[in-house]
């Protein structure tokens, strides 16, 4: 592992680990609280809110956009429900109905606003770009103690460091409440938890992981971290701290293999071109989550574990 | 311009475009009606994110048997196959595993789409792949639209229309009531998986029109839209199908007039602007209606009450309800009682007793279940049932 790692892989593989652990954690509460697509539904509206920022400061600079994407899923999510409450209609149905008007709003603004002379389209928004995220002062292992080094990192690894941690410390301080009001909500009711505002903070909590690591990644690997990580790690225990080390676990594989085949498959193939590392991660996780879905201890619906 | 567009004058291809849309839109609004009824809108996400592997691969191999990777039905059939092993994924995941439909979706969807976008990119890298524009597919693109393509599309979309049509009592009868429709001797199963089929046969069709990411729009929205306007199935599906066209029609033919304005969006945004509407002001469940309905029952409330304080010579000091009596011309502005308003009030003092009397007496159960304080009873019994419950109403004279 020489110098080039550092400089190219290195760094790549870190934004993308840390994007796929945050989205897998919130993840799985959504998953158990049958919300999966929330994730999917915050990854299209994400587009929207990021033109829009665009087209008010003129600038394609990180921090606007993040909040344009933020407050976009937070409509999205407002959207949902009005239009589940008062159209009573059922909660797929509503998500559909919102999510991908917005995206269609923003494909339109895009197409509308002369954005050509910035790197911003439909088809970066999707797949990211996790391979460009280089750290050109990268010259060695050594460079990770070098204070001027670290300086010239790309800016998406604090923030998507941040992310993490924020993440991380909703969980750990949610805990309890957490996992009382996804396994039995009445019964945290009965004890005077606000489960609906508990509900919302975990979405708004998704929705801050899925735009930081959206503005990193790309949505693909947004939608497939909330769903597939945890859903594999569903299916081999029936525990939910154990789930949620499961799907940790999980989701830094798909970054770090998913990464790795993508770069570097293709050249030991014959091959002279890399391949979408977004995607391969998200083809990466889903090839696990086959896996748990035909061996994994746990995968039937009575739960039990499944003898010899 | 938009004029010329709307009567389709616009030029050979805008309107091959448009009548093409207004077809897809007319079959996807019909077909997404079962799914939604049926409580299965989002599996229609995970079929349109499932093609893009297929057309991936359909490309690879029409180059690799040397002909032209772009051709329209290639692309399709392999979209198609791709799409159905995805929906294989969706139904074996449900299933087998104790994973539900939801989860199954979302990883169905994001893994397919993913696995798509790698072979994307090894497409980027091979030689003849440089200018195939198969991203075009991801938001549709009507530009350069051929004859063959358009025949393709509103074919296809005519056959969805006729097969949904055919197929519209099972499948309604599938998508309220499973067990009964087995019960009834249905292939449940069977019927499922031709409603599916059709959705995957509009995705299919619509990719170049829509693009994959916006066709689960096109399947969703009409038929949610339309189902604000009536509870009948068979109106649902006209409505929708209905909705469906006029999105796609009208899509179509604006996005003609300027090139900034890509069709998919467009259509996509005219059904949700008709779906807007009808959230508002269908009649019955609009929020409108709703609103109305609301309004209309406190007043039948408020005057029902200020009548009875009338009648037992109670003042009344709620507000609305003075304004209310006053504006229906049972009280005076000073607040004495009118001779209408004393004949009213007599009379709703009359049928809240006999309310009492009918709910004090087993033998009227079923009738008293309907007491809400505001039904007049003569609607409820006929009239020997009221006489005979006058009867007990004025006190026994012994003699």
């Amino acid at each position: 592992m020489g110098s080039e790692f550092i400089t190219l892989s290195l760094t790549p593989i870190v934004i993308g680990t840390f994007a796929a652990i945050a989205c897998a954690l919130p993840g799985n509460f959504l998953l158990l609280r049958k919300q999966a697509l929330i994730g999917d539904a915050i990854s299209h509206v994400v587009l929207p809110g990021i033109v829009l920022a665009f087209l008010v400061t003129g600038a394609v600079t990180a921090m606007p956009m993040m909040l344009g994407a933020g407050v976009a899923a937070l409509v999205a999510v407002v959207l949902i429900e009005l239009v589940r409450r008062l159209g009573r209609i059922e909660p797929g149905a509503a998500m559909g109905v919102v999510f991908t008007a917005m995206f269609a709003g923003g494909v339109l603004l895009l197409e509308q606003s002369d954005t050509s002379a910035v790197h911003l389209d439909v088809e970066h928004a999707l797949f990211g770009n996790l391979e460009s995220l280089i750290w050109l002062d990268g010259y060695g292992w050594q460079a990770i103690l070098d204070i001027t080094a670290l300086a010239g990192l790309p800016p998406e690894l604090p923030r998507m460091a941040g992310a993490l941690a924020f993440v991380v410390l909703f969980t750990l301080v949610f805990w309890r409440p957490l996992k009382l009001s996804t396994f039995d909500e009445g019964f945290a009711q009965t004890l005077g938890l606000r489960t609906d505002l508990l509900g919302l903070a975990l979405v708004i909590v998704a929705a801050i992981a899925a735009v930081a690591a959206f503005d990193a990644v790309g949505s693909i690997i947004v939608i497939a971290m909330f769903i597939c990580p945890p859903a594999a790690a569903r299916l081999m225990t029936n525990r939910l701290e154990h789930q949620i080390g499961w799907s940790v676990i999980f989701a830094t594989m798909s970054a770090v293999l998913g990464y790795v085949i993508a770069g570097y498959g293709p050249l030991w193939l014959g091959f002279d071109n890399a391949v979408s590392a977004a995607g391969m991660i998200a083809t990466i996780s889903g090839l696990i989550l086959a896996v748990t879905a035909v061996v994994g201890p746990c995968r039937t619906r009575s739960g039990a574990p499944i003898e010899g | 311009m938009l004029w010329q567009a709307l009567v389709l004058q616009l030029g050979y291809n805008a309107t091959l475009v448009t009548i093409g849309s207004c077809l897809l839109g007319i079959a996807a609004g019909a077909t997404g009606t079962f799914l939604f009824l049926g409580k299965r809108a989002l599996v229609s996400d995970a079929i349109s994110h499932s093609t893009l592997p297929g057309v991936g691969l359909a490309f690879m191999v029409m180059v690799a048997l040397g002909g032209d990777g772009r051709a329209l039905p290639g692309l399709l059939l392999g979209s198609a196959i791709s799409a159905g092993i995805g929906l294989l994924f969706v139904s074996w995941i449900t299933r087998h595993t104790r994973l539900a439909e939801d989860a199954a979706i979302g990883a169905v969807l994001s893994v397919f789409f993913g696995f798509g976008i790698v072979l994307l990119t090894v497409i980027q890298t091979m030689s003849s792949g440089r200018q195939a524009g198969l991203e075009s597919f991801l938001l549709g693109s009507t530009a350069g639209m051929l004859w063959n393509d358009a025949l393709v599309i509103s074919i296809g979309g005519a056959l969805v229309l006729a097969l949904t049509l055919i197929l519209r009592r099972p499948m309604s009868l599938v998508a309220f009531d499973r067990e009964f429709a087995a019960g009834a001797g249905m292939n449940v199963p069977r019927i499922e998986l031709a409603m599916m089929g059709l959705a995957l046969a509009i995705t299919v069709v619509g990719l170049k029109i829509v693009g994959l990411i916006l066709i689960v729009a096109l399947l969703i929205i009409p038929a949610v839209a339309a189902r604000f306007w009536s509870n009948r199935v068979g109106h649902v599906v006209l409505i929708a199908g209905a909705f469906g066209g006029l999105s796609g029609y009208a899509g179509a033919a604006i996005s003609a007039t300027a090139p900034a304005l890509p069709t998919g969006p467009i259509i996509v945004l005219i059904a949700f602007a008709l779906f807007t509407i009808s959230l508002l002001a269908a009649p019955g469940r609009g929020i409108l209606a709703v609103i109305l309905r609301h309004f209309r029952f406190q007043r039948r409330v408020h005057i029902r009450q200020g009548l009875l304080a009338l009648a037992t010579g109670q003042p009344i000091y709620e507000r609305l309800t003075l304004r209310l009596m006053r504006r229906a011309g049972f009280v005076r502005r000073d607040g004495v009682a009118t001779d209408t308003g004393r004949a009213q009030a007599a009379k709703a003092l009359l049928d809240e007793r006999r309310w009492q009397i009918l709910r004090s007496n087993a033998r009227h159960e079923a009738a008293a279940a309907r007491y809400d304080g505001l039904t007049p009873l003569e609607s409820v019994l006929t009239e020997d049932q009221l006489a005979e419950l006058d009867s007990s109403l004025s006190p026994k004279v012994v003699i």
